[in-house]
């Protein structure tokens, strides 16, 4: 295949977007370029002032306590205080998560883990439409995700699962085992009340994290395995829950169901805490987490309905290899399909912002890194629900999308047109890809500014 | 751009795009008389049928419900009142409106054929009107449109929203609109764009159908102009009362028009109440009155056209009988729907009504389905829309036989 398609492909579909001058240097392999991107240690954001998921959440969780404390005390000029107090605090958070987040994506040498870490954090997403998660979404995927796309898929999904984040999102730090010590204890004293499990976390795993829907499970496997990890909790809520390093992941034996129990046909000794990692770990070397994982990845970076030959051989290699992912992120590469059709993909509304702000080298600064996303349709970590945002061109294409896109690329014309070359940039950003309609119509535009907004509206810069 | 060189720029962009949107317009313009229009809500997440409409008289819904129980009307907390045994959450006040004034009809223990507990799959299913998730690509409502095609507009449907829902797409010509805070391309630019789309079949449709939307929404004067003026005012995270009324005033700026698309779709969100839903107030009963909030504004925006149109609100499926141990519902099964508006014969509760004693629960745990939204789906459309009954059976709801038409639904 020739090189220019290829380094055109690489820096597009698997990178973010190229940057000024990224296509030639990928060289004379554009797979060597991808690899070459696996080795060293998932790359940190530069900001090292951000704070962890734990001062985040132990903050959160004191200032609910105020608001409690108000409310006991019917003071309702306190509780109006305090209630925005939450805000104050997680909103500041989200933005600087949010640029820092961009920033990486704009800047980044190894814009393909930056891709990978995108995936991941979509694969198991969590929404800031949840209480505290506007300010933990990003210290989650720092934290959870980014450490880990580089290594074995257990291991991601162990972090995942016992991260607060996660834990909060999907409701089972409260869940209660029906027959732990804490229900007793109840059952004796409270007969209004239910105690009990919440199953919200343990199905959102077996669908959405590992199996996928028809992977083979039933909803006595959804009970039983929700009864497997009641006790997964976080330390410092209030009451019952008040005990552990506040914001922290806390194993609560109190809250556990007791007894060995049974998921997908294997039985499973009470352990406690081991038991749901055992659970876990099964579950990662399930076949239907390997087809499951490997068809969303052929679908990410390879064709909305991947070929199925190509989605076998991934899930192989994802099973024989026991999840080790670079070497299933290798399979893709190294796959004829990834190379045979260019623009194979429409992009998301934030795939074409990143890829944007890389074309045009655009330092994001301030608030400023927010408001493409709001337009145009895709608030960082905000997809509204656990499945994450929709991987395919139907999901994307609508005509009012479309149009936002053009009119924010209108926008960016007429502020940077004037700084920027767009003929010089056009075989820069698309390489191969570019069009002799696109070329001419960008050299005839009546004016600088315009001739960058037909770049952007470009059809092949619609697509990766 | 001016509105009248935007007309003559849509009149060439359609036509340059293959799309004969506006030609369609003229050839139908005094065709035909009927003037039925459809809103269809998607409530995703799984509405809480047993919380929306209370069963307050079945024996067994308190204890199920707990310190979350609804009580009968006329308790503090309670219900409003429908027929003496279901009621209405108590923030449902102008939908309770509509029931008395009969504009509401409330199906309940209703489910589309889907029987799993996936909401992805369960939306699937409730979209594309198979029995079957992901085998169609395409939704029941747009090959109903395409079946039967409504006189006088340019696009059969509009989805409000950036991009279009499962639901709505499909072979009939549909568009998506959504509010923008953008400023509108110069001429020249838009030609030149439109220039460079004209080999690429996907962006020169959905640009045309956007400049479409866009004129219809700009040639509304004062309420267009209102339809604007909202959505470019209301700032960054709008509360759901404000997307709302965003939404449904952009829904009734296009059902008003005698030439606009006649059927519009929007969605909802945040129905998954597996913990902390509440009772009479609270998490659920906040979204409720954001979602009766929005209907009200629905009827006051779309004037006389109200008389003419139905609504349809529907959810994937519902939850658990029982609530869980975080006074919340996990996925379940059957549900409540509800059809709305000045179209729709109503004062009525739909419901074979299964029970809820262990016994009779889905699997020991769900409200059980009676009622195939298949049925009522078929009806709404037969009566309302007039599309004939073999392409409902054969492409709109393939392998749905054994769901007859519920029809009646509707003023004769």
């Amino acid at each position: 295949m020739q090189q220019a398609l290829t380094s055109a492909i690489a820096a597009n579909r698997f990178g973010l977007g190229a940057r000024p001058g990224e296509l030639a240097s990928i060289g004379g392999d554009a797979r060597d370029w991808l690899l070459a991107q696996l080795k060293g240690g998932p790359p940190a954001l530069a900001d090292t002032s951000l704070r962890s998921s734990q001062q985040i959440l132990a903050s959160a969780l004191d200032l609910r306590r105020e608001i409690q404390a108000a409310k006991k005390a019917a003071d309702e000029g306190a509780q109006n205080g305090v209630l925005q107090k939450i805000p104050q605090l997680l909103k500041p958070i989200y933005v600087s998560e949010v640029t820092a987040r961009l920033s990486a994506a704009v800047a980044s040498e190894r814009p393909f883990v930056e891709r990978l870490t995108q995936f991941w954090a979509n694969h198991f997403a969590v929404s800031i439409d949840k209480q505290f998660l506007a300010g933990l979404a990003g210290s989650f995927e720092r934290e959870a995700i980014r450490p880990h796309v580089l290594g074995n898929f257990t291991d991601l999904l162990l972090a995942v699962e016992s991260h607060p984040a996660m834990l909060l999102y999907l409701d089972n730090h409260l869940s209660v085992g029906p027959h732990s010590q804490l229900a007793e204890r109840v059952e004796r004293f409270q007969t209004e009340r239910k105690i009990g499990i919440n199953e919200n976390l343990a199905r959102e795993i077996l669908e959405l994290h590992t199996l996928g829907v028809g992977g083979g499970y039933t909803q006595t496997d959804v009970t039983t395995f929700a009864e497997v990890i009641t006790g997964w909790s976080i330390g410092g809520e209030g009451g019952r829950f008040a005990s552990g390093e506040p914001g922290t992941f806390v194993f609560r034996p109190e809250l556990h169901e007791p007894g060995s129990k049974v998921v997908l046909g294997r039985s499973y000794a009470d352990e406690g805490f081991g038991q749901g990692v055992a659970v876990l770990r099964d579950l990662a070397r399930q076949r239907s987490t390997a087809h499951f994982i490997a068809t969303k990845l052929a679908r990410h970076f390879i064709a909305d309905e991947p070929p199925p030959a190509l989605v076998e051989h991934v899930a192989d290699v994802f099973a024989h290899s026991g999840g080790d992912l670079p070497r299933v992120y290798r399979a893709l590469i190294e796959s004829r399909e990834a190379w045979a059709q260019p623009l194979a993909k429409y992009k998301t509304p934030s795939d074409y912002i990143i890829s944007s702000f890389r074309g045009l080298a655009v330092e994001p600064e301030g608030h400023a890194p927010l408001l493409p996303f709001e337009l145009l349709g895709q608030r960082t970590w905000q997809p509204g629900s656990p499945a994450g945002w929709p991987d395919r061109s139907a999901d994307w294409d609508g005509a009012s999308a479309l149009i936002k896109r053009i009119q924010w690329a209108d926008a960016v014309g007429e502020r940077l047109g004037s700084q920027r070359d767009a003929a010089e940039l056009a075989p820069q950003l698309l390489g191969a890809n570019l069009s002799d309609a696109t070329r001419t119509a960008v050299s005839r535009a009546a004016s600088a500014a315009q001739a960058l907004t037909l770049l952007l509206a470009a059809p092949e810069f619609m697509r990766r | 751009m001016s509105r009248m060189q935007r007309r003559e720029f849509l009149n060439l962009t359609a036509l340059a795009a293959g799309a004969a949107l506006l030609t369609s317009r003229v050839a139908f313009a005094h065709a035909g008389e009927r003037k039925s229009r459809l809103v269809v809500v998607i409530l995703r997440g799984a509405l809480d049928g047993l919380a929306a409409v209370p069963p307050y008289g079945d024996p067994d819904y308190a204890q199920l419900r707990r310190e979350v129980a609804l009580h009968a009307p006329g308790e503090a907390g309670g219900a409003l009142p429908l027929n003496g045994f279901f009621g209405l959450h108590p923030s449902l006040l102008f939908m309770q409106q509509c029931y008395q004034a009969k504009e509401l009809t409330v199906l309940h223990a209703l489910a589309s054929p889907y029987r799993e507990r996936s909401h992805f799959d369960g939306q699937d299913v409730l979209e594309n009107g198979s029995p079957q998730a992901h085998s169609l690509q395409t939704g029941w409502l747009n090959r109903a449109l395409a079946a039967a095609p409504l006189p006088g507009a340019r696009e059969a449907g509009v989805a409000l929203g950036q991009n279009v829902p499962l639901l709505m797409r499909g072979p009939a010509a549909v568009t998506s609109w959504s509010p923008s805070k953008l400023t509108a391309l110069d001429e020249d630019t838009l030609a030149r764009i439109t220039d460079l789309y004209s080999g690429d079949t996907l962006l020169s449709v959905r640009l045309a159908d956007a400049l479409a939307a866009d004129a219809i929404a700009a040639e509304q004067g004062g309420n267009g102009a209102a339809m604007m003026s909202t959505a470019s005012g209301a700032r960054a995270a709008p509360a759901n009362n404000a997307r709302y009324a965003e939404i449904v005033r952009a829904a009734a700026g296009f059902l008003r028009q005698d030439d606009g698309p006649k059927v519009a779709v929007f969605d909802t969100t945040g129905w998954d109440t597996h913990a902390n839903e509440g009772g009479a107030q609270g998490q659920l009963a906040g979204r409720l009155t954001a979602l009766d909030s929005g209907l009200a504004t629905l009827k006051q925006e779309l004037g006389p056209a109200w008389s003419e149109t139905a609504v349809l609100l529907v959810t994937e499926f519902g939850r658990t009988a029982a609530i869980n141990g975080t006074r919340g519902t996990d996925h379940g099964t059957a549900t409540a729907a509800f059809l709305i508006g000045g179209a729709v014969a109503g004062g009525r509760v739909i419901a074979e009504w299964p029970g809820l004693s262990a016994r009779a629960l889905y699997q020991g745990r769900d409200l059980a389905p009676t009622l195939d939204l298949r049925a009522v789906l078929k009806g709404l459309l037969a009566d309302h829309l007039s599309v004939p009954s073999r392409a409902l059976e054969d492409s709109v709801f393939p392998g749905s036989s054994a769901a007859k038409p519920l029809h009646g639904l509707l003023h004769g």
